[in-house]
């Protein structure tokens, strides 16, 4: 084991030190979050805030647990049997816990796109109104014609694709699926998009555009990313998380950890010496 | 222990011999498996070969033309009789009479008692109630002469089938040589034809195998099944809906669940005895009525329904209700906008498996007391009703030569619906199967 400064040695024991309130500009903040699978901690004790208008990217080597916490903002772990979260988890302040925020609102707010490109084996045009159909944010054919073509154009999907409206959303290359996919989450007008390895499933055609996609989205949502490639989190975004084994290593301006990482497992794994 | 793996000689005899054996072996595999394909499919042209031999005659009905004259001093004016009470006046009409009277017409020289009533016994003694029903549609027949080919007796149906043999001596004859001559000389004048008949499909059960038809049962089937369908459908998608994605998984529905599994593999007789107890003894619905037989038989398909809709919406892919849930759905929304949709094609095969095994099954029928002599076709739920399955056990069971076409005929239509609905199962499957 590296020696390890005590600016580290804080971060990695947080529970020791006093927790600060979310950051200034913070759209969501995670305060002292453990998941549990059973009796395995999957994530632990991680503080992390969400800033509104940039891109947070969460890296780590597999089963780190950055997924498992990503799934928590919109607490999509919920659903999953045996999993428990502890810790405080805020959206604008208010605990996305409490008693004055639904479950589905909560995912209405703070939308997802999954590592695998699902669209609904519907038209494409259904798949981007399904949202603000359940959510009834239309109440006119129109308006809804025009939540769909708002969202696709900010997908970059409307050119390619406005005269296949009608067709499965399933017969779409693999790429467009997904930018399918993030057109769909973008049309309930959410605050926060969560993208759980948006790429993982593309090739560097289609990881390229979604890329330039989550670029042009920086400014309307506070996005945070899961990504196994360092080079696109040192692309996309102006935040990065670090994990190893459930904690939070590291956490600061995307440039600062790639150039100047002050954690020296941070530096090992940014320059391919495990992960 | 040496250091290298010895190298293999693949030309070598041994090598060869060994390669042989095992070319050998999966000849012999392949031809074994032909074999019990050809075995399958020989017993099953068998028995199609002769259910559909004996059972095409079914299909075919003798019938004589008689030129009736509607005598008004037999059957009085009809038409100045109110309609209401034309009923009962047309029952104390004695039709026999007009059929003896055609009947001497084609044959003058016929007399006697006994002869006449031997000449009146070659058409089916349906013939009066059909002769009835004619006139009371229309009373302005009387006095008019109309032909009218109506159905044979059994036994000149058999003979024209060439089931008996045409003469009068040989072993198993049935008909006299009088008779005999009589039936050449109406084929002589062309007064005597067989042609394919719908009746045995519209008609109810009979005591004359000439009249008797499976109309009745497929009816009393239908509506069975309609119950069947009604009750178990909805009952066993909700519970399969509820086990798979709302129920917590603990002691509890592992126990529902194997319990479930376990009553799909009850004998059916057992659900006909839940029926008889249930249904009948306990909330006294009628004996013998399609409400009671679709009900137990719901009981009997309720677990196959739940069973396939399970794994029917297990097969919808998690991804699909994370998509949902991810975009603010609520878990019935979830359910009811995308997993019960793509599940459905798989719920409804499961369920018109369930469906055709219920129109097969004789056995809680029985119990229930649908094993019933009934002539008329039910038109309700509360009808007295036979199911086609029983309907073929009932004449299985009858000693007259007539019926044993009528028992291929009945099997023949089962088939035919059980084939159907299969049919519809698989099209059904690779209509809507979907690949993800």
């Amino acid at each position: 084991m590296p020696a390890r400064s005590p600016e580290a040695l804080r971060l990695e024991s947080p529970a020791a030190a006093e927790r600060s309130g979310p950051a200034p500009g913070a759209k969501m903040s995670a305060r002292g979050v453990s998941v549990y699978y059973g009796e395995t901690a999957a994530v632990r004790n991680v503080d992390l805030d969400i800033l509104r208008g940039d891109v947070t990217a969460l890296i780590g080597p597999s089963g780190c647990g950055k997924s498992t916490l990503i799934r928590c903002f919109n607490r999509m772990n919920d659903d999953i049997p045996g999993c428990r979260v502890t810790g405080q988890i805020q959206l604008d302040g208010e605990s996305i816990f409490g008693s004055g925020l639904d479950v589905v609102q909560l995912r209405a707010r703070v939308g997802m796109v999954f590592q695998k490109p699902n669209p609904f084996p519907k038209s494409v045009y259904d798949n981007v109104a399904y949202g603000p159909r359940i959510h009834g944010l239309a109440t006119r054919r129109s308006e809804l014609d025009g939540i769909v073509e708002t969202s696709l154009v900010r997908a970059g999907l409307w050119e390619e694709i406005k005269d296949r409206l009608q067709e499965p959303g399933t017969a779409l290359s693999g790429g467009q699926q997904q930018r399918l996919c993030i057109a769909r989450a973008i049309a309930v007008d959410p605050e926060v998009i969560l993208m759980d390895e948006p790429c993982s499933a593309l090739d560097p055609i289609a990881t390229a555009k979604i890329e330039e996609l989550i670029h042009e989205l920086r400014g309307h949502y506070a996005i945070a990313i899961v990504t196994h490639n360092m080079q696109q989190a040192a692309r996309v975004s102006q935040r990065t998380a670090f994990f190893h084994l459930g904690e939070l290593v590291e956490y600061g301006p995307t440039a600062e950890i790639f150039t100047n990482p002050r954690v020296q497992r941070t530096s090992d794994y940014i320059t391919g010496r495990y992960g | 222990m040496s250091e290298r793996i010895p190298a293999a000689r693949w030309s070598s005899e041994p090598m060869r011999r060994r390669l042989r054996r095992r070319h050998l072996v999966e000849r012999r595999f392949r031809r074994l498996g032909l074999a019990a394909v050809g075995v399958a499919l020989l017993a099953l042209v068998t028995l199609l070969g002769s259910i559909v031999g004996n059972g095409w005659s079914a299909f075919v009905r003798t019938r004589i033309a008689l030129e009736v004259f509607f005598d008004p001093a037999l059957i009085g004016s009809l038409a100045e009789v109110p309609p209401a009470q034309r009923e009962a006046r047309a029952s104390e009409v004695d039709w026999a009479a007009l059929v003896r009277a055609a009947l001497s017409r084609q044959f003058p020289d016929v007399s006697g008692r006994r002869d006449l009533r031997a000449l009146v016994g070659l058409v089916s003694v349906g013939v009066r109630s059909e002769l009835r029903s004619f006139v009371l549609a229309d009373p302005a027949l009387v006095g008019r002469t109309e032909t009218l080919w109506v159905p044979a007796a059994s036994d000149v149906d058999a003979l024209v089938k060439g089931q008996l043999p045409r003469d009068a001596e040989a072993e198993g004859a049935r008909l006299s040589a009088q008779e005999l001559g009589w039936i050449a000389a109406l084929e002589e004048r062309g007064r005597l034809t067989r042609s394919f008949d719908w009746s045995f499909l519209t008609s109810g059960d009979s005591r004359e195998a000439e009249l008797a038809g499976v109309g009745g049962a497929i009816a009393g089937s239908l509506f069975i099944l309609l119950v069947t369908l009604a009750v178990a459908f909805p009952l066993g998608v909700a519970a399969a809906v509820y086990l798979e994605e709302f129920a917590p998984h603990n002691r509890w529905t592992d126990l529902i669940e194997v319990n479930i599994n376990n009553l799909a593999a009850v004998p059916s007789i057992v659900f006909g005895l839940l029926g008889l107890a249930v249904f009948l003894n306990a909330m006294a619905l009628p004996r013998s009525a399609p409400i009671v037989g679709g009900l137990t038989l719901a009981l009997m398909t309720l677990p196959t329904i739940i069973i396939t809709g399970r794994s029917a919406i297990q097969a919808v892919p998690p991804s699909i209700r994370e998509a949902a849930r991810g975009l603010g759905a609520s878990p019935l929304q979830v359910v009811g906008h995308h997993v019960l949709p793509l599940g459905l094609p798989g719920i409804l095969t499961g369920t018109i498996i369930g469906m055709a095994r219920a129109l097969g099954e004789t056995a809680p029928l029985l119990m229930i007391g649908m094993v019933a002599f009934v002539v008329d076709v039910p038109r309700g739920f509360a009808d007295a009703a036979t199911a086609l399955p029983v309907q073929i056990y009932l004449w299985a069971d009858t000693p007259e030569r007539g019926f044993v076409e009528k028992v291929s005929g009945a099997i023949m239509v089962l088939l035919a619906f059980l084939i159907l609905m299969n049919g519809t199962a698989i099209w059904l499957r690779q209509k809507f199967e979907r690949r993800w």
